[in-house]
């Protein structure tokens, strides 16, 4: 399968119609919550990304959280970027944990450090930190001094 | 044919074989006064006498439990970072603490010392008391690295314990990033001195206050 980062691009927007800008054999797409799964499901199945790199999220304070994720076809080079903004204060998120098994540790991580909660995760719990533990360390509100007793 | 059984020839012990005893004593008769290799030599020295039937040692009993102490520490094997690899190193054969008497041992439970080579995370803390609880008394810790002494460069991370002596009450801190097998052993040599100054008080030491 000869996918290059144009046809990618080119049939993400006829697609879904959303913009997707290409760098060298980078695809990024930004997409709102409501099309996260579906672009997903395209990206995965018809572009042939198979292998999911890695899944985050970024803190952007007041203007809320954003969940980036990664797809790789690793036979045609094509590396595929996805963004979503979620929102001020929202935490859900649709989960990929159905379509890509990588998904699942991923976004517990994610949960773990960012509080986004994954809505369809068979098993979202702590992954890192001990099952005790309060808040979410990554978020930018997050004190480091935070008492943990009887350690810190 | 006759078959002798055999007939035990063991003869009896005379004192004037044991050459190096005989040595030994005349070199502790014609010694100085003043003429003291080192302290615990002496102190045991001065408190051998030649009895009728045998030899007898007396002394202080703290000094030669001490001295025992100090002379077979051995350490729990418990690595938990980059310092660990530090440490395995002062175990393994180029350093070589054996010399001292020091055996890493894979259990607790027969255990003297806790070196606690490297980042002490919160998640890791309760394991760490553990292990510290299961020792038998007496027991030492030896905090090694930046990141046990106060949490080093992970000081202002959100996972770190600021310092492994708010877990377990320390005894001796090593610093560097890592230290080398020299700084540990330096250290080791410096809990030998205290371990050979230990006095029971019936009162377990405790962890400093985080605050």
């Amino acid at each position: 399968m000869s996918t290059t980062a144009a046809d990618a691009s080119a049939r993400i927007r006829e697609t879904f119609g959303v913009e997707a800008a290409v760098d060298g054999a980078m695809v990024t797409v930004v997409v709102p919550r409501e099309l996260w799964t579906e672009l997903a499901h395209f990206t995965n199945r018809v572009l042939g990304c198979r292998y999911f790199n890695w899944l985050s999220a970024i803190d952007w304070k007041e203007h809320g959280l954003e969940v980036v994720c990664r797809l790789e076809n690793l036979d045609a080079g094509l590396v595929l970027t996805m963004r979503t903004r979620l929102g001020p204060g929202e935490t859900r998120c649709p989960s990929l944990a159905g379509l890509c098994r990588g998904a699942d540790w991923m976004e517990r991580e994610c949960y773990d450090m960012f509080g986004v909660r994954f809505e369809g995760h068979p098993d979202l719990r702590r992954i890192l930190l001990s099952e005790d533990w309060e808040g979410y360390p990554l978020r930018k509100d997050y004190a480091v001094d935070t008492p943990f007793a009887p350690y810190r | 044919m006759e078959v002798k059984p055999p007939t035990p020839q063991i003869p009896a012990p005379v004192w004037t074989e044991f050459k190096d005893l005989q040595e030994w004593e005349k070199y502790h008769q014609e010694r100085a006064p003043d003429d003291k290799t080192s302290d615990t030599l002496a102190a045991i020295a001065d408190a051998i006498h030649h009895m009728p039937g045998g030899w007898i040692v007396t002394t202080t009993t703290e000094k030669i439990f001490n001295w025992a102490r100090k002379s077979s520490i051995w350490p729990v094997t418990f690595g938990l970072a980059c310092c660990a690899i530090e440490m395995m190193a002062t175990f393994a054969s180029r350093f070589d603490v054996e010399r001292f008497g020091m055996v890493p041992w894979a259990s607790p439970r027969h255990s003297d010392l806790m070196i606690v080579s490297g980042t002490v995370t919160i998640k890791m803390a309760p394991m760490l008391k553990r292990i510290y609880d299961q020792m038998p008394d007496p027991k030492w810790v030896v905090s090694m690295g930046s990141c046990a002494n106060s949490g080093g460069p992970f000081r202002h991370g959100y996972h770190v314990v600021k310092g492994v002596d708010r877990v377990v009450p320390v005894d001796v801190y090593v610093p560097g990033c890592p230290p080398t097998p020299d700084s540990l052993m330096y250290g080791l040599l410096k809990l030998q001195e205290q371990v050979g100054e230990f006095q029971k008080t019936g009162k377990r030491p405790t962890a400093s206050d985080p605050k």
